[in-house]
């Protein structure tokens, strides 16, 4: 492995885990199928709550079932890439993490690598079925907007949730032991964003919006795309600032990586 | 009897040893109850006020009480014994001269008293803070639910333990876990009270011993189901407890068989 060309090692290294992951046949048909059952079973609960009322959070089934679908496909797209970072707790107290500091390249980069998540893809395809469903009851009139929203949405959605559990993943290295407190971000922001923000309490909401920015992911941009105006503190426009949401995410994200890799000092081998 | 009391100390230890832990679940749980109450509430007041006789103060004491049980009844499925069974630890679990089932049992139940306050309290504090949760007056809920949160701990037990169990036949149980995790997640009623939902996945949940493990106790201490309903709820509890724990002794005595053909 030769520093002048780190692709290649990333490149062998991310075969390697697909290969790797193909191989076990059964193993990954079950994993599949775990993660479409997650992604039909989070659809049941928007099936279970329309099935008693019209409307949630001042939008009709349609524009739900949009946010719903935003929201879990930038996540599980998310999570084929990063999803595994949330073992980091359980590398760090086996000590696995410091071979990987002794290799001359990022061990962010390396640890995304060590394992591509593609049972993850089940949930995303949950996520594609009902987004094709919704389109239709959401959106009465396409503008180009709307267009440049929907194709973007799933991006900035997936780099605003990737950065969150590199953030949640530097936190690690002070917590190791309190490591659920991160799930209250990753998971919470996730669990929040497939419902209209507009049903959370105003100060809640805003921590949702502009803290940790669970509201860019896909309330906002279905704002944008079905030409909703929006609750009172959250207008439509400020969909168009997602990618700017993204950016800030990114780079608090690796603000944190790097404070947490900078803090740590060996397994204790 | 005396060894089984020493394993629900052991748990209860076992657990009150990670204290930042504790914390961090508890925080987290927080959390999760703020967000589902919202999203109750909102249900509740776009339906006019009600669903399926919860109004919101009752629907936001429903979030709450679930996000409360969730530690101490271990919604989520564990792997610890199937760790131990894919190592081949089990082996020396087999060799004492306990019953494998019963010391386990003993273990969560000693795992449960330990989490039952810090894990559930502080949600149940800022439920009542900001969302005014009702409280029953009466002493009947408090007692028979206390019976129903030991049964629904004892069931949940029983259901993890016929899932562990499965890692003597399956090599990686991800998937199962994953599937055991996010069906719980809806059959308990955790996202959505059971009562909310529509005839046939209401059936599909009620021939499942999911219920029994939140939407069950969470009735009882509520005061939803009181009185005739609360006993018909508890002893619909203890029978899939008899059920749940009779199965898992036979899988267990097929499995340890298959154990010693394994390996002697």
């Amino acid at each position: 492995m030769s520093a002048q060309h780190p692709l290649r090692a990333y490149r062998a290294l991310l075969g390697s885990r697909v290969r790797a992951q193909a191989s076990y046949r059964a193993s990954f048909a079950l994993d599949l199928l775990g993660s479409v059952g997650v992604g039909l079973l989070e659809a049941a609960e928007i099936y279970v709550i329309f099935h008693n009322v019209d409307a949630l959070g001042g939008l009709g089934i349609g524009p739900a079932l949009l946010v719903f679908a935003l929201a879990n496909l930038s996540f599980s797209l998310a999570g084929v890439v990063v999803g595994h970072l949330d073992e980091l707790p359980t590398y760090l107290r086996a000590g696995t993490l410091d071979a990987m500091l002794l290799r001359p390249l990022p061990v962010l980069a390396q640890l995304v690598t060590s394992d591509v998540s593609l049972r993850r893809l089940g949930r995303a395809a949950v996520a594609v079925v009902v987004l094709v469903i919704a389109l239709p009851l959401a959106v009465d009139q396409w503008t180009a907007s709307a267009v440049a929203m929907l194709l973007l949405a799933p991006l900035t959605g997936a780099v605003i949730f990737g950065s969150l559990f590199v953030a949640a993943a530097g936190v690690q290295f002070w917590l190791i032991e309190g490591y659920e407190l991160t799930n209250a971000f990753t998971y919470g922001s996730s669990y929040v964003s497939a419902y209209p923000a507009s049903v959370l309490h105003v100060a809640v909401r805003s921590f949702f919006t502009f803290v940790v920015p669970a509201a860019f992911t896909a309330y906002l941009p279905t704002l944008v795309i079905t030409g909703h105006p929006g609750p009172p503190g959250l207008p439509a426009w400020l969909g168009w600032f997602t990618p700017l949401a993204a950016v800030l995410t990114a780079a608090a994200g690796l603000a944190c990586w790097r404070a947490g890799i900078r803090h740590y000092t060996g397994a204790g081998g | 009897m005396r060894s089984l009391l020493a394993y629900g100390v052991a748990g209860f230890r076992r657990y009150a040893a990670y204290r930042s832990a504790t914390v961090a679940g508890a925080f987290t749980n927080t959390v999760f109850g703020v967000v589902k109450a919202s999203i109750t509430l909102a249900a509740i007041a776009s339906a006019g006020g009600a669903i399926a006789g919860y109004d919101a103060r009752q629907g936001a004491t429903y979030a709450f009480l679930c996000q409360a049980l969730i530690a101490p009844v271990a919604v989520f499925g564990s792997r610890e014994l199937a760790d131990r069974i894919r190592t081949g630890d089990i082996a020396v679990d087999l060799a004492r001269p306990v019953d494998l089932q019963l010391s386990w049992l003993a273990a969560d139940l000693g795992r449960a008293a330990y989490e039952l306050l810090p894990r559930g309290l502080p949600p149940l504090l800022v439920g009542i803070a900001f969302f005014g949760l009702t409280v029953p007056h009466e002493v009947q809920p408090f007692a028979l639910g206390a019976v129903s949160v030991l049964l629904a701990v004892a069931v949940s037990f029983a259901c993890r333990y016929l899932l562990n169990l499965t890692a003597f036949w399956v090599v990686e149980m991800r998937g199962l876990l994953t599937l055991y995790m996010v069906g719980s997640n809806v059959l308990t009623g955790l996202v959505v009270p059971v009562h909310w939902f529509p005839g046939w996945m209401s059936a599909l949940a009620t021939a499942t011993p999911f219920p029994s493990m939140l939407q069950a106790p969470v009735d009882v201490i509520s005061g939803r189901a009181g009185g005739w309903d609360g006993a018909t709820t508890v002893a619909t509890q203890a029978l899939w407890l008899v059920v749940m724990l009779g199965v898992g002794r036979v899988v267990t005595a097929r499995a340890t068989r298959r154990l010693v053909v394994q390996g002697g």
